[in-house]
């Protein structure tokens, strides 16, 4: 039988009822969709912004923002947030050291080097690392990574900053491999076959054509790592302990403002006490560092971006 | 009594008197080289000599293996995982095949210029030091000079000299391509390979090339993959036919085009089959 393209094409008019109105609905059902995440932010800023206040009518915004103690639970209650501050920049330096190198090494490793087949192993591998709950990560910490740290390092605390910052370095290396991964591949092959043709040896085209070429996206890729590890909650809430304190020992027990939030979360503080409205301040600062992270990164990217 | 290099000058003396391609070296010596993309062979016992100085042009419709061969030439095409060869290519007296040979000096002496210009996302300035600088060539005034003559080499630098530090990605697509031959140039290589570099050009960035390849021929040997009769006729000295992945005719150009001696040959110029 012949296939007649003109009369199916005709026959597909006569549905036209329900095809216009689709076409109609669809896009108010995304819309809807997109909504529902929007609405969920403003309203996550709202509640944040409220409780703040709530906090600043009861705490100077000028203690809160210079004062190096953070001590909620005493007799004379200080809230001087740079502690807890310091304590997150410990956590993320320290997790940074080593998801940048490890996490870019691998993925110069996976897009310029790895056979197709050794890269179909390796990929799966590194998402089921991003995938383990960072709870995991957190026991891993504690069990195991100070354990071993401790036979390193004389009189370590149970409770320090470098195993949890280390720990939640290797649970950000996945994330900044493969985002580095993709930027790299995105190089066209045109641009290492032109320097191959050059003479150039493969080391050569990974680290001054293919590296350069991907720089935006590699770097937005560490902002990313580097906001994550901001926000990683569960890791030092278990690992790095509950003792505010402006240190760059990596050794001493520590608390970063996720760690905190989590403890008065837990119940520390009674609802409506100072110390309970504090979580809003510290969360919003916290929100503030993330926030600028990710526009950082999207400046970087759209700033840096390489036309090829 | 006499020595062999008489003798032979001797004998191209004699027999082909006047015409002074004859005597030219040879700089690439193809010998039954075939190769295969997996099961499928792509080129079929190619042999035939490349001449120094001169320009050879290649010939052939779509699918002939002309970028197969050009690109074995330089040994790119092994960038392609299934690729397998036999038979020898000879660059310069040596068998770039052999074990032991350094792909990338091969690469340095070779260089290539693509269908598509493919410009580094840099600077103008730096995408024609980039060569030289992977070769070890540090110094600021040293790279000033080669970037210059580079680009007066490639007939580009009156357009760009105001201009070095912007991206190239900002050039015409017939700037970039001259952009490209002059980014060759700087390491100056021995043979310019190129692939096809005007099928993405207009007539008039065409022309700027070809008269580029003619300037460039005292100095480079030239291989060149085109598409265009035409253009073969005009800018090379010697000309490949080939056809399903076999050298069916290679001859000088002159010849080639008025009075080829394979049938095929003469279907293909005349426009009856490709
Ligand atoms: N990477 C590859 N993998 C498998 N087969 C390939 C590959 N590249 C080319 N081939 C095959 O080899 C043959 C020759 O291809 P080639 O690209 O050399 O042709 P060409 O003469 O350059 O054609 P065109 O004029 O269209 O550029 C074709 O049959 C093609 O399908
Ligand atoms: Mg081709």
């Amino acid at each position: 039988m012949e296939v007649n393209v003109k009369n199916m094409i005709k026959q597909k008019e006569t549905n036209r009822f329900f095809l216009r109105f689709t076409e109609k609905a669809a896009p108010v059902f995304f819309l809807l969709c997109a909504a529902i995440s929007v609405l969920t932010t403003i309203g996550i800023i709202l509640t944040l912004l409220v409780e703040t206040t709530a906090f600043f009518s009861r705490v100077s915004f000028w203690e809160f923002i210079s004062g190096t103690e953070w001590w909620p639970f005493g007799e004379n209650p200080t809230y001087g947030v740079l502690p807890l501050i310091a304590g997150t920049m410990l956590i993320t330096a320290i997790a940074m050291m080593v998801a940048l190198p490890i996490g870019l090494a691998s993925a110069i490793f996976l897009s310029e080097f790895a056979s197709e087949q050794t890269r179909k192993i390796v990929k799966p591998v590194l998402e089921v690392l991003a995938g383990i709950p960072t709870i995991v990560y957190g026991f891993f910490a504690l069990t195991f990574v100070t354990p071993v740290l401790n036979t390193f390092i004389q009189d370590l605390p149970v409770f320090n900053a470098l195993s949890p910052g280390i720990v939640v370095g290797v649970m950000v290396i996945p994330m900044v491999a493969s985002l580095s991964e993709d930027a790299l591949r995105s190089v066209p092959n045109s641009m290492r076959e032109a320097a191959l043709a050059m003479g150039s040896t493969r080391l050569e085209v990974a680290m001054k054509v293919v590296l350069p070429a991907a720089l935006s996206g590699i770097i937005a890729s560490f902002v990313l790592g580097i906001s994550r590890a901001i926000g990683e909650t569960m890791i030092v809430a278990v690992a790095a302990g509950s003792t505010p304190k402006l240190t760059w020992d990596v050794t001493e027990s520590i608390q970063t403002m996720t760690g905190y939030i989590v403890q008065v979360s837990l119940g520390d503080a009674s609802y409506g006490s100072t110390a309970y409205y504090s979580i809003y301040a510290v969360g919003m600062t916290l929100f503030i560092f993330t926030f600028m992270m990710n526009i950082l990164s999207q400046y970087i990217s759209r700033r840096f971006k390489e036309d090829y | 009594m006499n020595t062999a290099a008489e003798r032979k000058h001797t004998f191209f003396a004699n027999t082909v008197a006047d015409e002074q391609e004859y005597v030219s070296k040879t700089i690439y010596n193809v010998d039954h080289f075939n190769l295969w993309y997996g099961d499928d062979q792509a080129l079929y016992d190619v042999t035939l000599a490349i001449p120094e100085n001169q320009v050879t042009a290649i010939i052939g419709p779509s699918g002939c293996g002309k970028s197969t061969f050009i690109k074995s030439l330089n040994r790119m095409v092994e960038l392609v995982p299934s690729v397998k060869m036999n038979g020898s290519i000879s660059y310069a007296g040596q068998d770039i095949f052999s074990s032991g040979y350094k792909v990338e000096q091969l690469r340095t002496d070779v260089g290539m210029v693509f269908q598509n210009p493919n410009p580094f996302p840099k600077s103008i300035y730096e995408n024609v030091a980039y060569g030289p600088k992977i070769h070890g060539i540090r110094k600021k005034k040293v790279l000033d000079e080669i970037v210059e003559k580079s680009l007066k080499g490639a007939a580009l630098w009156d357009e760009v000299k105001d201009r070095l530090q912007e991206n190239a990605s900002g050039l015409s697509g017939g700037q970039q391509q001259r952009l490209c031959i002059a980014r060759c140039l700087a390491i100056e290589p021995d043979v310019i390979l190129m692939d096809e570099p005007t099928s993405a050009l207009d007539p008039i960035a065409t022309a700027k090339v070809e008269e580029l390849v003619q300037s460039l021929k005292k100095d480079y040997s030239i291989v060149i993959v085109t598409h265009n009769m035409q253009q073969a006729a005009r800018i090379s000295d010697k000309t490949a036919f080939f056809l399903n992945g076999e050298v069916v005719e290679f001859e000088h150009t002159d010849k080639l085009f008025s009075n080829p001696e394979d049938r095929r040959t003469e279907d293909y110029i005349t426009g009856r089959f490709g």
